[in-house]
């Protein structure tokens, strides 16, 4: 019982962190109806980033967040505006040449890194990266939960941000309908813009929050922009909501395929769901609530 | 047309004659790998090009082709060239699986999809130790010393593939998959049978890339997860390949395939050694940027943008 707890307790942490990740690939999934597969290299960028500002600087991971968020922020209205919006107005037989572009961003990051920092493995060392404190008989990873925290923190102010807001509503407007968002008077693709910006910083955040957790290599990104788009197909595509409990529920099967079925069979759980997913709930989560 | 035939049959006696006229190794190996990806890309181009389904995820056949002749000689103890055979077979047999799960998707989830498919089977392949030897991968002895014998098997290889596709296009069946590529449901209500014919494309793609497979099993002599169920260095490359050379269209894929190992191996070898050393190691990332120099300048690859190629070239030689 306190081993099966204890995989739920460490699912649901990673998962809020997932969901972060998630949450900023579905608002672009929403607003441009592409996948962006560079969204874990992304991430990877915002780590390397906080790696040297720790390694060099001696800046606490966590006060990097200020540096890592607007910095990717603003990668990503860089490469929305001169990579993938031209695409948009040029004809060819193929419609997923977008997709194909980020794929292509992916891999220019992942070896800028490489050149830069070499395949080495990289730790940010703080004094609480391996504390913990108890509850009972379950343990709580510290960096974890604190990762946990400022996940919840951001996505609620995110939803601030996009129910409270002019430009939340524009956002939420093209991601609806972009004819009818551009006719009431938006700037659909300045709205691309700003929503690939915040996709990637939400990103950002959640990389500068794993740090403490996880080594750090160019290829990290792969994995996590795979996870990104499960998350985003199980809890319905464009859906922020359904991102977050996509979130979770990925992190605790990942969990309890990791305890249960073997280490090597933690990433390939997620990508069973994402088949059953495809094969039995298409539209994910969130034809749940709204049949 | 007469000047296209004459064209062609000096093209195919250059081929023939290749091997005897140029006896580097080094030569060989590259040509013998680019008409492997004529195969890979060819088929890729079927299913994405004409059909209109396109797949990121090809090296689930292709690592399955190469599997099957591996694991022929580790579990069987039979010639891994019985792999050429079934590897193919196999292949479909998985098509037939991922069809059945994929092909109810459209546009870009069966793209996603197709990608998930080819993670869960390099998933597999390393954590089922049992049958596939996981990391430490599969070697075998390859039966010829000299490259010839996998050069002519290589090209004939591409040829049958560049050559079924080029007749199967001018079938019926080549129609159904291009009126499914331009409107599925309007192939649909003129009574195609839209899901039959998107598994036939499917298999076929999935046949020829599993063979393929099984030719570098027995060419290289030597695979393992990584390698042939790699995302960015199998499924990834066949994508540019259809893309580099003109997606639907017959020899572009062909093209492209020339075009990319040669430029791969350009940078690969640093130019061949005369430049510095670091370029080798940047090889990756110029395989990146290719990417998107190709997307935006070139979105309908070399074949099919060829009179916007020759218009280009030709005004600058005019102003010069």
């Amino acid at each position: 019982m306190v081993v099966f707890l204890q995989t739920i307790v460490a699912g649901v942490l990673i998962g809020g962190i997932y969901s972060l990740i998630g949450i900023g690939m579905s608002l672009i999934m929403g607003v441009m109806g592409i996948i962006n597969l560079a969204h874990g290299q992304l991430m990877m960028v915002a780590m390397y980033i906080t790696f040297v500002l720790s390694h060099y600087m001696s800046i606490d991971p966590y006060l990097s967040l200020l540096v890592t968020m607007p910095a990717l922020f603003l990668l990503g209205c860089f490469l929305q505006k001169f990579l993938l919006n031209p695409l948009m107005k040029k004809e060819s037989v193929l419609p997923e040449n977008q997709v194909l572009m980020t794929v292509g961003i992916a891999m220019v990051l992942a070896e800028i890194a490489r050149f830069i920092f070499s395949s080495d493995y990289k730790t940010v060392k703080t004094s609480y990266s391996s504390s913990a404190f108890f509850l009972g008989n379950i343990s709580f990873n510290v960096p974890m939960c604190i990762a946990f925290v400022f996940s919840i923190a951001f996505t609620l102010v995110l939803f601030w941000f996009l129910l409270r807001t002019d430009m939340g509503r524009s956002i939420r407007a093209t991601a609806q309908d972009k004819d009818a968002a551009t006719l009431m008077g938006v700037n659909s693709s300045r709205i691309t813009i700003i929503t690939f910006g915040l996709g990637s910083s939400l990103t950002a955040a959640a990389g500068s929050l794993l740090i403490p957790i996880f080594y750090l290599f160019p290829d990290i990104g792969g994995p996590f922009t795979l996870k990104a788009f499960v998350i985003t197909i199980l809890g319905g595509l464009g859906s922020t909501v359904g991102a977050i409990f996509g979130g979770l529920v990925l992190g605790i099967a990942e969990s309890l395929g990791a305890t249960y079925i073997g280490m090597g069979y933690k990433e390939m759980v997620g990508f069973v769901i994402f088949l059953l997913v495809l094969v039995f709930l298409p539209g994910g989560l969130k034809r749940l609530t709204k049949v | 047309m007469r000047k296209r035939s004459i064209a062609f049959i000096i093209l195919g006696v250059i081929f023939l004659l290749f091997p005897l006229v140029i006896h580097s190794g080094y030569y060989q190996h590259l040509v013998i790998i680019a008409l492997m990806w004529v195969v890979i890309g060819s088929s890729w181009n079927l299913l994405a090009g004409y059909t209109g389904l396109v797949s990121f995820g090809h090296a689930i056949f292709f690592g399955t082709g190469a599997y099957t002749a591996g694991v022929f000689v580790t579990k069987l103890g039979i010639s891994a060239w019985w792999g050429m055979m079934f590897g193919g077979i196999v292949s479909m047999v998985i098509g037939l699986a991922v069809g059945w799960i994929c092909l109810r998707l459209r546009g870009p989830y069966f793209a996603l999809a197709t990608l998930a498919g080819g993670e869960i089977f390099r998933l597999i392949a390393i954590n089922w130790e049992g049958l596939t030897e996981g990391m430490v991968g599969i070697l075998i002895i390859q039966t010829f010393r000299s490259k010839i014998p996998y050069y002519y098997i290589a090209l004939a290889l591409a040829f049958l593939c560049v050559y079924v596709i080029y007749s199967l296009m001018k079938t019926k069946w080549g129609y159904y998959f291009l009126s499914i590529r331009e409107d599925q449901d309007a192939a649909e209500s003129l009574g195609i049978n839209t899901t039959l014919y998107r598994n036939v494309s499917l298999l076929i793609s999935a046949f020829f890339t599993g063979m393929a497979g099984a030719f570098y099993m027995n060419y290289m002599a030597f695979i393992d997860p990584e390698v042939v169920y790699s995302l960015h260095y199998i499924s990834i490359m066949a994508i540019l390949v259809g893309i580099v050379g003109g997606v639907a269209t017959i020899f572009g894929p062909a093209v492209g395939a020339f075009v990319m190992v040669g430029v791969q191996e350009i940078f690969r070898s640093a130019f061949f050694g005369v430049a510095p050393k670091w370029i080798s190691q940047a090889h990756a990332l110029v395989f990146g940027l290719l990417v998107i120099f190709v997307i935006v300048f070139l979105a309908n690859g070399i074949v099919g943008d060829w009179s916007k190629i020759k218009r280009t070239v030709f005004r600058i030689r005019e102003s010069a």
